[in-house]
């Protein structure tokens, strides 16, 4: 407690900055923003302005308590718990402001969240990262992924209780229900499918490459130049040969082959996925230990056993670094999909763009973001896990 | 037991073992010994075919090695390197369980020969099975890599360098262990050094290479006095070769009958040992006992002498 208290005399750099934009964010920018309908620009509300007194005070003590603690104490898992409430805060007072401002049974009028909300959010967010990254000891794996789940339960369950149905992304949401469970879904199945299809491709390639160095440079130089064509461009280029196939092949047609939707996303984002794993893969078998591969073969382990009883296993952290920078990267690129008519969650941010509808860019965006974190976490835990019982 | 016959291998044009041909004794440890690249480390990894031959055979036990699938022949011979090569990613209990389970041993036999092996190797089982290797010292990794090596059992063992990484107090710890454990298992032991105290310490006879030929292959006293090439001289050491000699006679095979007062020496310690003491105490002769600290004659200074010389 006195080292607490000690430590309150000195000022921590990201804790000023923090509390200085939150504050800011607070006083100047808008908290929510009130629009008559979907499209008309709408009125900025502030939190004291939206929220009765006494919520709005109680709100704004737990933000400069969180500010004081963001400043003066150095502990991080206080840090981290502190900008956890912050957050459940700046839900809270979001979801509140949208409940108070709409009218009882009234579906046209839009709360959306103002920019304030979102620079206080994205303070908070800083501040929680921020806390991630000074834990020591370092978080174990299980712990950080039930953090997530944790997370992702107390997410669920508001927005399963209704608790931000007033907010315009949700209303975004109510309209496009059904759409979005099949296009969401459609999202996570071009990323993992083509993920698997790449591991498929890539695992056999990055093992070639190592046993066959002169194949290394080629190969390599070669998905590097296909990682440089932005992935726009690539779908331009690969709409053409598929559409001739297409053309020219009905059965290639009929299994659903086309020059644009999800054949050609699934072939981009293979092409672009498999430099990383093939890198990585040759990168990890390279690690491994020449006396470890000697001594297996003179203890009389055949080719197929040391592969895979040794080297791949050896190499596995390392090629599964490869794999979530692919799951990560490919959860980002499907959102690009949707403009060939590939679907996923693109679809609506595109949409939105078209109408001039922030909030249903939101409804693509968010769940995307969301997305891929949680794949980070998820891998990244796995990875920690395997390295921890080795070296 | 082992004999490699007129066994050579070439890379290319060049020539890297030539023409070799030696007859390894059963329950015995030979050592070969030469200057680096001479071609011993191939040599050695002809007899269980990580490297094959260019021409010539290694039969062992009179069968051709060429005759069965090079993976079969591994696991019967044990093989143990330089830097151990042990799978990090493996407990010390299942690195040392490879090869048995490889031939498909059941769990209990698996697991009681595990126990065995740590035991012998001075490592707690409690302590050390579950262990990963990089949780182990230097000498202890040495050590798991060894008994890994003899875990199925192998009536031949192939070792390269298998001490090359271990300081000089570790290493003879290290080297009395093998001699020890040699006799244990009755083992035949193949040994890959190019240190030359190594080899006169563990090797019943020793084969000395150069340039890919055996220059002479014997007993190491025989290499000391009758070296047959200048190369084997120089490889033995000129300037100490009398202490060498010394070095490789103990005191009990050098005794002779008669009493002496004075300094007390071990049957096992060697006429080097004796000399020197000797020389310390400024005594002309030292009582010999054995074990139990029985006498059993005594040494003198000219009787030591006599044997620091050829004939
Ligand atoms: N796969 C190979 N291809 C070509 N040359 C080789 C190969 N393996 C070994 N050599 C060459 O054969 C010679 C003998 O090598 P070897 O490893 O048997 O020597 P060594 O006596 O064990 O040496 P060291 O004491 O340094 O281990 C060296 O000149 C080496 O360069
Ligand atoms: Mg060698």
């Amino acid at each position: 407690m006195t080292t607490t208290v000690a430590r309150l005399h000195r000022i921590d750099p990201l804790g000023a900055l923090v509390s200085a934009v939150g504050a800011a964010s607070l006083l100047w920018l808008p908290f929510v923003v009130f629009k008559l309908n979907r499209i008309l620009p709408g009125d900025a509300h502030s939190l004291m302005q939206v929220l009765p007194a006494s919520a709005a005070l109680a709100c704004q003590v737990s933000l400069i308590l969180i500010a004081l603690v963001a400043l003066g104490i150095a502990d991080a898992r206080v840090r981290l718990a502190a900008a956890l409430v912050g957050v459940i805060v700046v839900a809270a007072a979001v979801a509140s402001a949208a409940n108070l401002l709409t009218p009882a049974g009234n579906r046209v009028v839009r709360v959306a969240p103002g920019s304030g909300f979102w620079v206080l959010l994205v303070a908070l967010g800083l501040m929680a990262t921020d806390a991630i990254t000074r834990l020591r000891p370092r978080p174990r794996p299980a712990v950080r992924v039930l953090m997530l789940a944790l997370f992702a339960a107390v997410a669920g369950a508001a927005l399963a209780h209704g608790t931000f149905d007033n907010l315009s992304v949700m209303r975004e949401y109510a309209v496009n229900a059904g759409r979005f469970a099949h296009e969401a879904r459609q999202h996570v199945w071009l990323a993992l499918g083509s993920l698997a299809a790449a591991i498929v491709v890539a695992l056999p390639l990055g093992i070639l490459c190592h046993r066959v160095p002169r194949l290394r440079g080629s190969v390599l130089g070669g998905l590097n130049v296909i990682q440089t064509i932005p992935a726009i461009a690539l779908y331009g280029i690969l709409m053409a040969p598929l559409g001739a196939l297409a053309a020219a092949v009905p059965l290639a047609a009929r299994l659903g082959i086309r020059g644009i939707g999800a054949a050609p996303a699934v072939l981009a984002l293979f092409l672009y996925s498999l430099l990383p794993v093939v890198a990585n893969t040759v990168a990890g078998l390279k690690r491994v230990s020449p006396a470890a591969v000697e001594a297996a073969r003179g203890m009389g382990m055949t080719r197929w056993q040391i592969l895979t009883g040794v080297e791949l296993l050896l190499a596995l952290p390392t090629i599964l670094t490869g794999i979530r920078i692919v799951l990560v990267q490919n959860i980002g690129l499907v959102t690009v999909a949707a403009l060939i008519g590939g679907g996923g969650l693109g679809v609506f941010v595109f949409q939105g763009i078209g109408q001039t509808a922030i909030d249903l860019v939101l409804l693509g965006a968010i769940p995307t973001v969301a997305l891929a974190f949680s794949a980070a976490v998820l891998l990244d835990a796995l990875i920690d896990t395997m390295n921890r019982t080795r070296q | 037991m082992i004999s490699i016959d007129n066994l050579s291998k070439q890379y290319g044009s060049t020539t890297v073992v030539d023409r070799v041909s030696l007859d390894i004794e059963r329950n015995s440890i030979t050592v070969i010994v030469g200057t680096s690249g001479s071609g011993k480390s191939t040599l050695l990894r002809m007899i269980n075919r990580l490297v094959e031959p260019s021409s010539g055979r290694v039969l062992i036990d009179g069968n051709d090695t060429a005759g069965e699938p090079a993976h079969l022949l591994r696991r019967r011979i044990g093989y143990a390197i330089q830097g151990n090569g042990l799978f990090p990613h493996r407990t010390v209990a299942e690195n040392i369980a490879t090869v048995p389970r490889l031939l498909g041993w059941d769990d209990t036999r698996l697991r009681a020969r595990v126990l065995q092996l740590l035991t012998v190797f001075q490592l707690d089982p409690a302590e050390f099975a579950g262990k990963f290797p990089h949780q182990l010292s230097g000498g202890q990794q040495q050590r798991v890599g060894v008994a890994r090596a003899l875990a199925a059992e192998p009536a031949v063992l192939l070792m390269d360098e298998p001490f090359g990484a271990l300081d000089p107090i570790i290493r003879a710890k290290a080297q009395d262990d093998l001699l020890d454990i040699q006799r244990r298992f009755a083992t035949t032991i193949v040994l890959v050094t190019h240190d030359m105290d190594e080899a006169f310490r563990l090797g019943s006879r020793v084969a000395v290479m150069s340039r890919g030929r055996v220059l002479q292959y014997d007993r190491p006293a025989v290499l000391i006095t009758r070296p047959a090439d200048p190369f084997v001289s120089q490889m033995t050491g000129l300037a100490d070769r009398a202490m060498r000699l010394l070095s490789l006679t103990t005191a009990g095979e050098a005794v002779i009958p008669g009493a002496a007062g004075g300094p007390v020496i071990a049957a096992s310690a060697s006429l080097r040992d004796a000399l020197s003491e000797l020389v310390w105490r400024g005594a002309e002769s030292v009582a010999v006992v054995d074990a139990d600290g029985a006498p059993l004659g005594r040494l003198t200074v000219a009787a030591i002498l006599a044997h620091g010389r050829p004939g």
